[in-house]
């Protein structure tokens, strides 16, 4: 019995002192997240990539080798490039949008003032209320009969104007009273710019904010010794100091808008006559309507170039907010 | 602050606020107004009317709550809500349960080769759904998970595991390390190291990402959308626009109520949270 206790005990303990080292105990702790991501992103980006060179349709998990046909037949159907396209305009108008708002509002809200907690709350709404439900609320407020837009246009006199400003700018040739936010294309592309806008613009502001915070006062103090007041110091002191910051909150909603599928599917389902089709509600359209799964899968692997670079460049500006 | 700047704040401040809050102001509105006092496009869709579209300061005489509780009586919007609590809770617990340890070796043991592994696992939540919605609806069919909410309790993990870890990550970093390596010291392991100091200081932290890994189940969309068919089994995600928008017919005053009532809750925590998560999710980055 005692040979035995001794045997066993240094074993035992030996291994227990083995994972108290950490070059078993780290790896043992990250192991079971990396293995889970493997089996539930990792699969199922392989199984894309592999369904997108197939004929698969809907109801079967294989189908023929088609090589990349998928992805040239996609690349000459009008729809998948008006998609590409209105992914990249929603994308980019909306975080320019976004960019511009965030600079200047949190410009403001880093101030004391009153009610500044009521202010805040109410920014944040749009970005901590599920984005399903927010957008229901914007399709209620674009409706073809009730839009409150129209409503407040026509009160203040202004839907005439309006209408000739769009037809001006070349925007909607033959727009008529009440407007149809979401049932003519143009006005659609603009809708949804500005819903994405809306949405993101709360967590931009808030990572704005926390950029701000960031910079030492040491630096606002020796920006005051040299002289730095107003536009110079905007442009030599506090431009270059959230540039990175300000990147990295902008590549976010890059993904968080060209990733949507829910704005545009809850807005418009890609209509009007598919004119506001993004690549993930196409996607849809294609690989569960239409049960191309193969089809889909390739509809929907465009938006990984754009994911990549977005990536590699938001590394390199966390990277440089972390240096500064 | 001098009277100049206090105007110019809430001068650039208010409209900003007005236009960020004005969809729940008007969600709020709508989903009291009776059916006459909506449908006629002379009243204004600000306030409540009496049936001349006169605005009245006594509103409420001149709203119901009939359309919130159709809602709730008619419709599954009460199922719904549980399924939402259900698969939140569930998949918060499965994110904990794998998120935590991570974190805590990534923060403290892994050396140089864990500062790539967090942002590893900090770029799979960069993965949108919509990349892999077609392959994963048909795992799920294969598997005999369609149509059932343990399939989204599954499938949710993979955004929310990547987000918790990182916050986790940034938060166990801002913990003094000299608080464990006494304990260590006295004798104790890491685990018990990790379970009896780590942890309790932690706790801010880990309810942040309770909030924040719950609310990104709320928001899911297209997931819920694909792999649940009957309306029993959606959560409110999916189940308010595919079942409460049936074709031209509008439930308008319904469908606000159903948007607002799960926003109003999670905007609360999102501000009590709020500077918590910013910690968190900048890595640490900003001291």
């Amino acid at each position: 019995m005692e040979a035995q206790a001794a045997r066993v005990g240094p074993a035992a303990r030996s291994w227990r002192h083995a994972f108290e080292s950490r070059r078993v105990l780290a790896p043992a702790l990250i192991a079971p997240a990396v293995l889970f991501m493997v089996l539930v992103v990792g699969v199922p980006f392989a199984w894309a990539i592999y369904l997108s060179m197939t004929d698969a349709v809907g109801g079967s998990l294989t189908g023929n080798w088609v090589g990349l046909d998928n992805f040239t037949e996609a690349w000459q159907d009008e729809n998948f490039r008006r998609a590409l396209r209105n992914t990249l305009i929603f994308t980019l108008a909306s975080q320019a949008l976004v960019v511009v708002g965030a600079a200047l509002l949190s410009a403001f809200l880093v101030r004391d003032f009153r009610g500044k907690w009521l202010v805040r709350f109410l920014v944040i709404l749009p970005w901590a209320a599920p984005v399903v439900l927010s957008t229901i609320g914007w399709l209620w407020i674009l409706d073809s009969l009730y839009s409150v837009v129209n409503w407040t246009l026509a009160r203040l006199s202004l839907d005439g104007a309006l209408v000739w400003l769009l037809d001006a700018v070349g925007l909607e040739e033959d727009a008529q009273v009440p407007l149809q936010w979401l049932g003519r294309p143009n006005l659609a592309l603009v809708a949804i710019t500005l819903v994405h806008a809306w949405r993101i613009l709360p967590f931009a502001v808030v990572i704005f904010i926390a950029g701000r915070a960031s910079i030492p006062s040491e630096v606002e103090d020796a920006a005051r010794i040299d002289g730095a007041t107003g536009l110079k110091k905007l442009w030599y002191v506090d431009v270059p100091l959230q540039l990175p910051i300000a990147l990295v909150a902008v590549l976010f909603g890059i993904v968080f808008t060209a990733g949507d599928f829910a704005v545009v599917y809850i807005l418009t389902r890609g209509g009007p006559f598919n004119s506001t089709q993004v690549l993930p509600t196409w996607a849809y359209a294609i690989g569960i309507d239409s049960g191309s799964l193969g089809a889909g899968a390739a509809i929907s692997l465009y938006l990984f170039p754009l994911l990549v670079v977005v990536s590699v460049l938001m590394l390199y500006f966390a990277r440089r907010v972390q240096v500064t | 602050m001098t009277w100049r700047q206090k105007l110019a704040t809430y001068l650039v401040v208010g409209p900003f606020a007005i236009v960020l809050a004005f969809p729940f102001y008007f969600a709020l509105v709508t989903m009291f107004k009776t059916n006459l006092d909506l449908a006629n496009v002379q009243h204004s869709p600000y306030v409540y009317n009496d049936l001349e579209g006169n605005f009245r300061w006594d509103f409420w005489n001149y709203a119901t709550t009939e359309h919130v509780a159709f809602l709730f009586e008619e419709t599954n919007y009460p199922r719904w809500l549980v399924n939402t609590l259900l698969v939140g809770g569930i998949v918060v617990g499965i994110t904990l349960l794998f998120a935590m340890p991570a974190g805590y070796a990534l923060a403290r043991l892994a050396g140089r080769w864990g500062q790539s592994a967090g942002v590893g696992i900090f770029l799979v939540y960069l993965v949108p759904p919509t990349l892999l919605f077609l392959p994963l609806s048909r795992l799920v069919t294969e598997l005999g998970l369609k149509d059932r909410l343990l399939a989204l309790m599954l499938v949710y993990p993979s955004f929310t595991i990547p987000f918790a870890t990182w916050l986790l990550m940034g938060f166990f970093k801002t913990i003094p390390q000299e608080l464990e390596e006494a304990a260590l010291v006295d004798g104790a392991s890491r685990l018990r190291a990790l379970a009896s100091i780590v942890l309790p200081i932690s706790l801010p932290g880990i309810l942040t990402v309770v909030i924040f890994a719950f609310s990104l189940c709320v928001n899911e969309f297209i997931y819920a959308f694909t792999f649940i068919s009957t309306s029993e089994h959606r959560t409110i995600s999916a189940g308010i626009p595919n079942d409460l928008i049936r074709g031209d017919v509008f439930f308008w005053q319904s469908l606000m109520a159903a948007t607002l009532i799960p926003s109003i809750p999670l905007a609360l925590l999102y501000n009590a949270f709020l500077d918590r998560f910013i910690k968190g999710f900048t890595g640490g980055a900003f001291r």
